[in-house]
Formats: C-alpha cells, structure tokens, sequence
C-alpha cells in the first residue's frame, strides 16, 4: 500500500497537480498546506490551545461548510426550477413526487439554510462572549455583521422561490416593513418587488438575488473575513502567563496566581 | 500573523537577484517566519495538516450527518399555491424576524421595523471602536452599593420606557432586562469571592448589554414562534397548537 502511495506521489501527473510529495515529513506537511488554493488560509503550524473544540466549537467553519453544501444542493434545485408564475410552485411539487430524491434535496437545502443561519448567529455570540471583537480585530467583527446581514437576506430571498402561501405572505410581511421607511421607503420596496404587488417580476428579482447577487457577495466577503483571521493573528486566545525566567522567581507566583483566577482567564489579548 | 521580521525579508535588489528559485525560498521562508512570531515561542504547536484538518473533517462529517437525518426525517414545508386574495391568518415572517415581528404588536412599523433593527446593526457594527469594555477595576470593586444603586436606577428607567411607550406594557424587554440586572447585582452579593462571583464581577458592560440582547431577541422569537396564534393573539402551543 505504502508503495503504491509512493508511486502515486512521485507519478508527473500528481506532481504537477499537488507540487509536493506524500505529507509524511514536516516539509511535506508544510507545503501540503500552503501551496493548496483551498487550505493556503490555514497557518502551517497551530497552537494545540487554538484548535480545541470547546475554544471555537468550530462554528465558523461549520457556517462555512452549511454554504458549501447549500451552493451543491442549490446548483441540483436550479436544474428542476423555473422562475415563472406559477411554474415555480409546480416544480416544487415535480420534486416532491416525480424527480428522483427531489424532496430530499430540497429538504436538505432547506434544513442547511436554517443551520447556517442558526450557527453564523451563535458564532457572531460565541466570538462576543469570548471579547474576541476587540482589538486587532475590530474590522474583522464588522465584516461578519455584514456576513450576518448577507446571509439573513440570502434565507429571506429563498424564501419566495417555492411560491406557496406560506412563502408568499412571509415575503408580504417583510416588504411591507420595507415599505415603512420614511421617504425612501416606497422605492426600493418597489426596487425589491419590480412592481407595486408581488407577482414574477418579483419572484424573478428574489431569484436572481438568491443564486447570483448574494452568493457572490456572501463568497467575497467570507474570502476577506479569512484573510483578516489571519492577518489580525489568528483566532483569538487569551494572554499565556509571562515565562519564569522573563519576570524572575518572586514575580512569576503571583503572575501564576493571576493566571489562575477567572479575571485574567477572559482578559483582552491584544496580540493573540 | 504578524509581518516577517526585517531581517528575514531581502533588500528588492538582493531579491531579484536570486532568480525564480531563490525567489521561491523567499516567499517560503515568509510562511515559515508567520509562524514564528515571538508570541507562539513557548506555546505546544502542531501542524496543521493532520491535525487541524483532521479535527474539520470530523467536524463536517458529523455536521453532514446530521443535516441527512434531519432531511431524512422532516420534510420542508409546503402549503397550497399563492393566493394574494386569501390571507392566512397568523400570517408569519420566517423564524429570524419574528422577533421584529413580534415588536410590531407594541410600535409602529417605522419603529419596530426599521428603526430597532438599524440601530441594532450599526450598534453591533461599531461596537468594537468604543470603550464601553469596563473591565478593570472591576464594576463592583470600589463603592458597590453606589454602582448597584446606579445600575437599578438604569433598569427601571429603561422598564419606565417600554412600559408606557409600546401598546400594551412589553414584559419580553422587562423580563430579560431584570434578569441581567440581577446577574450584575449578584456579583455584590455576600458570595462575590466565590468563582461564581468573581466570575459575575469580572464580566464587561459590553458583555452584560449583549447578555440582554441575546435574551430579549430570543424571548420575542419564541413568542412569536410558538405562543402566537389567529389575529396575534396570545396562545399556548399545548392547548391551541402551532400556528
């Protein structure tokens, strides 16, 4: 077995696609990391504090996971769909009876929204609870508000597509509010809708918003969201106590004593 | 990640002078020197790839695995055909702005639609750029009867308003808002140098006003989800149903 991975690993074909051998030396490991597309935002090495479960609960990159799965599922559900009145209503109906685990990729996409939206807001709370929105990281807290909001309206907008009561007037309900804004309220409601009622015009409007416009921008913004991780110094941790030889043998028990109590365990970290 | 240290990062010259290759080693020994920042010398590392990896792969199967059961099992919702001229009553909003719903029942739409929430973003938007991280001292180290004196007179001035400013008195604002007010006090309490109260002392303001936050948005979701029914009355999911 270990030959044939060998073998594999050393082919052209697999050197010219990966640029490294099997992930075996730290060299290897190394490079596994940072000459892939996909993995170059992990650091190479991690603090063994950083990636345990409870410090993160891996929310973040459980959210990212759920829009992979809804962009997978969402490229199968377009396939089937029709943005017309009231052909939209029907295909739902075709997935329910007549396309092939058609109700089950819908249930997924659907039960994948709800747990992306559920684990982006628990995320935005875990990462204020944990004081993680200070500095070096305020920029970074704000582009996930803006993830935030963008992937609500990405729920909302897919809302509409299956045409049924229940979606209709949810929809109704929110462009009403839109409706209340002081002066520029009727004008964008009528920019949202492309008419005074939601009729095509409108389902064509949340269409496009919910498998072009959003998406991208949701793709965009999570790149950036990324990158900053990284540039702002990883995921936050709090303050390690200053080593025995760094502030001498009657300093260091009381910065032990501090690092024991519950104040210090919480504390802003300014340079994680 | 803090930048490569100066002495790490060639002169442009000496760089362009080291060909492909050498500007390779470079730009490697850039990603190397990410890791070794001053802050990380004395912290147990690991590589990223198995360990990192490893651990996210779990972590997405067993996300994956239970989003399956959940479509395996439930099926997504779907009524009769849109009818404009048929209007069902209670007419939802989707599960996350049914707490913006449920504020439209005390203030007009101007207020509990558009007001609260933009408020509500630009607030958590903007947060990070104000000191309201009262940490040290302590909120309740110097004068604490004065500061809970101080704090209840906060509470019931904010009771004061969404009592007489809604409809009808708004109890799932009050509610949340006594509750963290009584978590804050507790921290001046007889049992303040137990964990429990140190723990309560030590917390920010930043983190008592989200503490409420979260509260209230989920106390207003879940009236609105379950004990909401026709006409927006008032209903009990186990007498009335779900509506």
């Amino acid at each position: 077995m270990r030959k044939i991975a060998t073998a594999l690993t050393r082919s052209r074909v697999w050197r010219s696609v990966f640029r490294h051998g099997f992930p075996d030396s730290n060299r290897n490991r190394s490079l596994a990391i940072f000459s892939s597309f996909f993995l170059h935002f992990h650091p190479v090495k991690v603090r063994v504090r950083a990636i345990a479960f409870t410090r993160t609960f891996y929310l973040g990159g459980l959210a990212l996971a759920c829009f992979f799965i809804l962009t997978v599922t969402g490229t199968f559900l377009m396939f089937y769909y029709h943005p017309i009145v009231p052909s939209a209503y029907n295909d739902m109906k075709d997935l329910q009876f007549v396309v092939s685990y058609g109700m089950f990729l819908r249930n997924l996409h659907r039960w994948t929204s709800r747990t992306m939206i559920a684990l982006v807001f628990v995320h935005m709370a875990w990462t204020f609870m944990r004081g993680a929105y200070r500095h070096p990281r305020e920029f970074n807290w704000t582009i996930g508000v803006g993830l935030l909001v963008i992937t609500v309206l990405l729920s909302y907008t897919g809302t509409l597509l299956p045409w049924d009561q229940l979606s209709y007037w949810a929809v109704a309900v929110g462009t009403n509010i839109v409706g209340a804004i002081p002066i520029i309220g009727a004008k964008v409601k009528l920019l949202l809708l492309g008419g005074h009622e939601i009729n095509d015009n409108a389902l064509l409007r949340f269409y496009v918003l919910h498998c072009v416009v959003l998406p991208l921008t949701l793709a965009f913004g999570v790149g950036l969201h990324l990158w900053r991780v990284r540039k702002d110094g990883g995921i936050h941790l709090p303050e390690l106590p200053p080593r025995r030889d760094d502030v001498g043998d009657e300093n260091y028990a009381s910065t032990r004593a501090d690092a024991g109590s519950p104040e210090s365990s919480d504390a802003p970290h300014e340079n994680a | 990640m803090s930048e490569p240290t100066p002495e790490s990062a060639p002169e442009r010259g000496e760089e362009e002078s080291l060909g492909s290759v050498g500007a390779a080693r470079v730009v490697v020994e850039e990603h190397v020197s990410d890791c070794r920042t001053s802050d990380f010398v004395d912290e147990p590392m690991l590589m990223t790839f198995p360990h990192l990896l490893v651990r996210e792969c779990v972590a997405f199967l067993g996300l994956s695995i239970f989003l399956v059961v959940m479509s395996l099992c439930f099926d997504a919702p779907l009524e009769s055909i849109a009818d404009p001229t048929r209007t069902p009553n209670p007419a939802k909003a989707p599960w996350y702005f049914l707490g913006m719903q449920e504020l439209l029942q005390y203030y007009p739409p101007i207020v509990a639609g558009v007001l609260f929430p933009a408020l509500l973003i630009i607030a958590l938007a903007i947060i990070p750029y104000f000191r309201v991280n009262i940490e040290r001292p302590p909120l309740w180290k110097s004068a604490p009867w004065t500061q809970v004196a101080s704090l209840w007179g906060v509470v019931a001035g904010l009771s004061g308003v969404f009592y007489f400013t809604g409809s009808v008195p708004i109890w799932s604002l009050m509610v949340p808002l006594w509750a963290v007010g009584l978590a804050m006090t507790a921290g001046a309490l007889p049992w303040r140098r137990s964990r429990l109260g140190i723990w309560l002392q030590t917390r920010s303001l930043a983190f008592w006003i989200f503490a409420w936050f979260l509260l209230a948005a989920t106390t207003l979701t879940v009236i609105g989800l379950w004990f909401r029914g026709p006409g927006w009355r008032f209903t009990l999911p186990w007498y009335d149903g779900f509506y």
